[in-house]
């Protein structure tokens, strides 16, 4: 049987024969997998619990971001309206990578939410295979002398192997994906260590290191852009401050 | 023929579309062999409808093993190169 959950189920059918061989009465051997089946729903449910933990983590972190967005675009007004224009600058520079970080945990959020979606539906799907287990081992157990009870203890177990190889699959690739997603919040998070988005206020002179690669990521254009929107917003109901520009005890 | 879609369940096809199925699926591990993705992506897509259209979905609680298994729907091509690869998964 090819494909990845067919090398699984393989596995799964090698050790269901192997217990039938070494098992004297077959009832055994069915009650035995049941148990088995029904621990490794578990298993999955534990699977689908990080999903989601994953999932609320870098839903914090996307908050925190938003946060400082709206933070940073009001300090790079209020270097504005002091005429302090390189602040606010690198405010909006800081800005723009902040969203830009944003979008991508958005999107990584949304996956997250349709992967859980569809392991709680594989889930709901192997409980009803363990199901389908336990009432024909019943009917095994009563109808079947123990030479045929073992052909079909070794079918129905290998019905339900497969669906949990196939349970497992799903579960490898959402854990494999959270894995990549972790490493994009860590960087995240370094970024906010090195103090990316940090309170300018609290920031020696701009041009810093930080400030020198954030002018480097191709955000440029677009903070001048919004550099001359907030200038003219500014500009318009503020003609009576031009004294304020050389103040910097407000910062 | 039984065909599993890994991810979405168990569908019964008749024997006719095993053949159909396999010449999809030789033609699939060319186009990865040859990195041709676009082409893959075609074919893969061709296999999964076939499925789709001839196939009934079994009851969920048949416990019966898949004669074939075809991986997630949304495989990478990276992950392609490793199921579509020497005989395929339907061995000739």
């Amino acid at each position: 049987m090819p494909g990845l959950a067919g090398r699984m189920s393989t596995v799964m059918k090698a050790k269901i024969s192997r217990l039938l061989d070494r098992s004297e009465d077959p009832g055994e051997t069915l009650d035995y997998g049941y148990q088995k089946q029904v621990e490794h729903l578990q298993q999955v449910k534990k699977g689908i619990a990080d999903v989601v933990t994953s999932k609320k983590r870098l839903q914090m972190q996307s908050q925190k971001l938003e946060q400082q967005v709206v933070k940073l675009d009001t300090q790079a007004r209020q270097a504005l309206s002091q005429g302090r224009e390189d602040l606010a600058r690198a405010a909006l520079e800081r800005k723009s990578v902040a969203q830009t970080e944003l979008q991508s945990l958005d999107q990584q959020v949304n996956e997250l939410e349709a992967q859980q979606e569809q392991l709680t539906q594989a889930e709901q799907k192997l409980r009803g295979k363990i199901e389908a287990f336990r009432t024909k081992k019943e009917v095994i157990k009563a109808q079947y002398s123990a030479a045929e009870a073992q052909v079909k203890i070794s079918e129905a177990a290998t019905g339900v192997g497969e669906e949990m190889a196939d349970v497992g699959l799903a579960i490898q690739r959402a854990e494999d994906k959270t894995e990549q997603m972790r490493a994009r919040g860590a960087a995240v998070e370094e970024l906010e260590a090195a103090g990316t988005f940090e309170d300018l206020t609290q920031l020696g002179p701009p041009q810093d290191d930080i400030d020198r690669e954030l002018s480097q990521l191709g955000s440029g254009a677009q903070v001048d852009d919004e550099l001359a929107k907030m200038k003219t917003e500014l500009g318009s109901g503020e003609g009576d401050k031009p004294a304020l520009g050389e103040g910097r005890e407000g910062a | 023929m039984i065909v599993r879609i890994s991810g979405e369940g168990q569908f019964e096809l008749p024997d006719e579309d095993s053949e159909r199925l396999n010449e999809l699926d030789n033609r699939a591990v060319n186009a990865v062999e040859q990195g041709d993705e676009t082409g893959f992506r075609e074919l893969w897509t061709q296999m999964l409808e076939l499925v789709a259209s001839d196939g009934n979905a079994l009851p969920g609680d048949e416990l019966v093993e898949s004669d074939v298994i075809l991986p997630p729907r949304d495989i990478s091509f990276d992950e392609a190169k490793g199921e579509f690869s020497g005989e395929g998964l339907i061995p000739d």
